[in-house]
């Protein structure tokens, strides 16, 4: 089979690539229907990861959020057309103590590995999970993974007082993790930090937002999780060690490029715990498509941050998606009918 | 029904020395026709694929599918004509016996040496039936298009911004791409060499799809040479 990528080559070009793909009983091969921008996509595609990094990685296609149809399976097992999610993550080894995500040999699709850009997806099967929700919503379970992720770490690691939660940030990340909290814990007061009020008026199931400028004196959190990466992590890194009640639990899930100075003092002084979160596996997947399935309120809230939809019949439609996608508030996804 | 009908009648007197017709050359890990063929496989609105080839090669083509595809059960092995014409018709001809055709039925017809359609194409083929009968795919031109009825001298220049270089796939409704081959006189049959322009002679609009630059015909052994270049190399994830 001939397959399409499409593939990065430099910041802002694209080229078609063909590949003589193989077919075999171990895989299924995907036709993806929606996939969705994530701002490590906008990395690479703008250009503002290391340049030694991008040299390394280049060409390869990007996106890691995908969603399609199952076209061919050899074992006949999956029925053609079946809806699925595709895992990003792909382990090589198992391991008894570390999740298929922080092991070290893990590939993953889009760092290094050609993402989901492509005509076909050769996949293993147990890289799929089908399911049964609208695909223009499903194509955000990767997102929703990434939240999983991380709310199992900290249901590992966090004492159990959950009184008062916090969320820094009110872009994607911190949508979906502010939700995934207010499903799991509907019992506590759970507060979105952030730095856009228009952004913040989406989170309309959280108990209270704030801008990080605004924040009552007397205003005090048990744990939090850090949703902002970038430049502004330091500083909502820095803010939360302020609020945080002795003994808390920080969950990292902000990706920034550079070093963040933390302050290890007031850390140790307080006696927090530091919780790093990265990516997702098989379970936390199935996890979100189980979460998607019973909660018909989870669709409607995801569906409001669809920012936009963008059909791609050409290259050329790939790069109106991600310029769209730099001034999008929210998610920018496109229905691929390359 | 959206039948595929794969035109393998060449005999591949373009290819150098070779005696195997170009369809069934090596491209990457598998013959050309194999490539093309996977496409329409893939393509999940596709029912049936037609492949029409020469008579001596049938054999040895239905072996190559069972080697590189294994299930067969909806690929039908059919003689060509000695024409373009004659091959497509004899694809539909045999639709006609072995499944009846209905009104609505399409036939999607391709070279089985443009093994680099996409998806894309084939949707976009299927989807302009929905509104029409007679679909081309099209690429606009880039080098000026020059005429000359006689190979010595130019006797036109048309504007290029209303030039086209026609690819396929060619899709058609199965019923009236069969009433309009009835229709013809055997002079009117010798001289069409596209099915497409014998709709516009009977005065039936033809829409076009866009193709891609890449969507090319091997046809010479530099083209064979240039597309097996192309194949690029897989960024393994597993």
């Amino acid at each position: 089979m001939i397959n399409q990528s499409y593939r990065l080559i430099a910041p802002k070009q694209i080229r078609v690539d063909f590949i003589d793909e193989q077919i075999d009983n171990n895989s299924v091969i995907v036709r993806p229907t929606y996939l969705s921008i994530c701002a490590a996509d906008q990395r690479y595609y703008t250009g503002s990861r290391d340049k030694e990094v991008l040299k390394r990685k280049l060409p390869m296609a990007l996106i890691h959020e995908a969603v399609g149809k199952v076209i061919y399976d050899p074992t006949g097992e999956l029925k053609k057309g079946t809806n699925v999610v595709m895992i990003p993550n792909t382990p090589i080894e198992k391991d008894k103590y570390i999740k298929e995500n922080y092991l070290r040999s893990s590939k993953f699709r889009a760092s290094g590995f050609d993402g989901f850009m492509q005509s076909f997806v050769k996949i293993k099967k147990d890289r799929i999970i089908p399911f049964k929700a609208d695909p223009e919503v499903a194509v955000l379970l990767e997102l929703l993974s990434v939240a999983m992720n991380a709310l199992e770490h900290f249901d590992k690691y966090s004492h159990l007082k959950k009184q008062t939660l916090g969320v820094w940030g009110c872009g994607n990340v911190g949508f979906v993790m502010a939700l995934v909290l207010k499903k799991t814990f509907p019992n506590a007061k759970l507060i979105v930090f952030g730095t856009n009020e228009q952004k913040l008026s989406y989170f309309s199931f959280a108990d209270e937002t704030y801008t990080i400028d605004n924040i009552p004196e007397d205003l005090t959190i048990d744990h939090a999780f850090e949703c902002v990466g970038g430049k502004g992590s330091e500083k909502a890194i820095d803010q939360i060690i302020d609020l945080i009640n002795p003994e808390g639990s920080i969950a990292l899930l902000g990706v920034s490029e550079n070093n963040v100075q933390i302050n290890t003092r007031m850390v140790l002084e307080k006696g927090l715990t530091l919780l790093g979160n990265s990516r997702s596996g098989y379970e936390d997947f199935a996890k979100s498509v189980e979460f998607i399935e019973n909660n018909e309120d989870v669709i409607n809230y995801l569906r409001t941050i669809i920012s936009e939809k963008i059909i791609v019949k050409q290259t050329s439609d790939i790069y109106e998606a991600f310029e769209n996608d730099l001034t999008n508030d929210f998610k920018t996804i496109m229905k691929w009918e390359l | 029904m959206i039948y595929a009908e794969i035109l393998a009648g060449g005999k591949g007197t373009r290819m150098g020395n070779t005696d195997m017709p170009k369809q069934f050359l090596m491209l990457g890990s598998k013959p050309i026709f194999i490539h093309t063929i996977e496409q329409f496989i893939l393509n999940s609105q596709i029912d049936k694929i037609i492949l029409c080839c020469p008579k001596i090669w049938m054999e040895h083509a239905r072996n190559t599918i069972k080697k590189y595809i294994g299930d067969t059960t909806n690929i039908f092995v059919v003689e060509g004509g000695s024409n373009r014409q004659e091959t497509v018709i004899n694809g539909c001809k045999f639709i006609e016996k072995e499944f009846g055709i209905n009104d609505k039925d399409i036939i999607i017809t391709h070279d089985s040496v443009r093994p680099f359609v996409t998806q894309r194409i084939i949707d976009d083929n299927i989807k302009a039936l929905k509104k029409g009968i007679a679909v081309d795919t099209v690429i606009p031109a880039t080098d000026t298009i020059v005429e000359s009825t006689d190979g010595k001298v130019l006797s036109n220049i048309p504007v290029r911004k209303n030039m086209y270089l026609g690819q396929t796939p060619q899709s058609f409704n199965l019923k009236e791409l069969m009433t309009l081959f009835e229709s013809l006189t055997t002079d009117e049959k010798n001289i069409l060499t596209d099915a497409c322009k014998a709709f516009i002679l009977k005065g039936k609009e033809v829409k076009i799809v866009e193709g891609e630059i890449y969507n090319i015909k091997i046809t010479t052994l530099h083209d064979l040479k240039i597309s097996n270049a192309i194949l690029a190399e897989r960024k393994e994830n597993d």
